[in-house]
């Protein structure tokens, strides 16, 4: 299996969770797909590491990965502390920060 | 060839699969549905791992991922999802533009994919798996990325700190 397969792949996934960001208003979904796309992009390491035949890729990913869950800590707390205030997660209606 | 064969096809397996619960993730109107898409996809990726002799990391990824970030969002939906179960609509116009925005994307990368030279492919032997952590521990621990390691824990510690500050329950005091 050729590289440009997984790069192909990793594309793939990749416009599929900027679909997702993009026409999904509910704020979890939103999140699914940004990991979807953190997913993609790990994706791209690991062939190319293999390519390379050079391991620095896959740590990379591991720290990928020790970012992402960092990141989703955060982000539902703040989406679960918005819904207690506002009763919602649509991204369409928590727009109080809107000029 | 019959290994070679058979190879290949579980890999087509396995990205078809990967992207078909993917395209679920986005396109499902049921939130809990879409969190099991993501782990079909997750599982999926961690497949490819495998192909891609990365056993530690398909490992780590069935641990975080499906594991930890999986369960992490679906207590998100669950403290969401309360009285009100919401419609989830897409509106007309936003899938036509996201649409063409994202296909304005894969065309971008895939015309980077295929522009770039010099990539001949996976020398792929069919040689059997090595295990790669302890290659990648040693260059975490010992290695370069030492004082990476170091600086990401204390953010996934701050991080974690700040997600239990942000969801506290208020406490007024009492006066």
């Amino acid at each position: 299996m050729s590289l440009e397969w997984y790069l192909a792949l990793s594309a793939l996934l990749f416009t599929v969770g900027v679909i997702g960001v993009l026409i999904r208003r509910n704020a979890i979904i939103i999140f699914m797909c940004i990991e979807l796309m953190l997913n993609a992009a790990n994706l791209a390491f690991v062939a190319i590491s293999r390519e390379l035949g050079d391991p620095s890729g896959q740590v990379f990913v591991f720290f990928v990965m020790t970012v992402a869950a960092a990141e989703v800590a955060i982000g539902l707390a703040i989406i679960v502390s918005v819904f207690k205030h506002r009763e919602t997660v649509n991204v369409d209606e928590v727009d109080s920060l809107k000029g | 060839m019959e290994f070679a064969g058979i190879k290949s096809l579980i890999f087509y397996a396995f990205a078809l699969l990967t992207v078909a619960s993917a395209v679920l993730v986005v396109t499902v109107r049921n939130i809990v549905h879409a969190a099991f898409s993501l782990m079909i996809t997750l599982f999926g990726v961690a497949g490819l791992y495998v192909f891609l002799q990365a056993d530690f990391l398909a490992a780590t990824q069935v641990i975080v991922y499906v594991g930890g970030i999986l369960v992490l969002i679906l207590f998100g939906v669950m403290m969401t999802s309360g009285r009100l179960q919401m419609r989830i609509q897409i509106e007309r116009g936003q899938l036509i533009l996201g649409g063409l925005v994202a296909l304005l994307i894969l065309l971008l990368l895939f015309g980077v994919i295929s522009n770039t030279p010099h990539w001949e492919g996976i020398k792929d032997d069919g040689s059997t798996l090595e295990p790669t952590t302890r290659t990648i521990g040693e260059m975490i621990m010992q290695g370069e990325f030492l004082l990476p390691f170091e600086v990401v824990s204390i953010l996934l510690l701050v991080a974690l700190i700040g997600a239990a500050l942000i969801s506290r329950k208020e406490v007024r005091d009492e006066e």
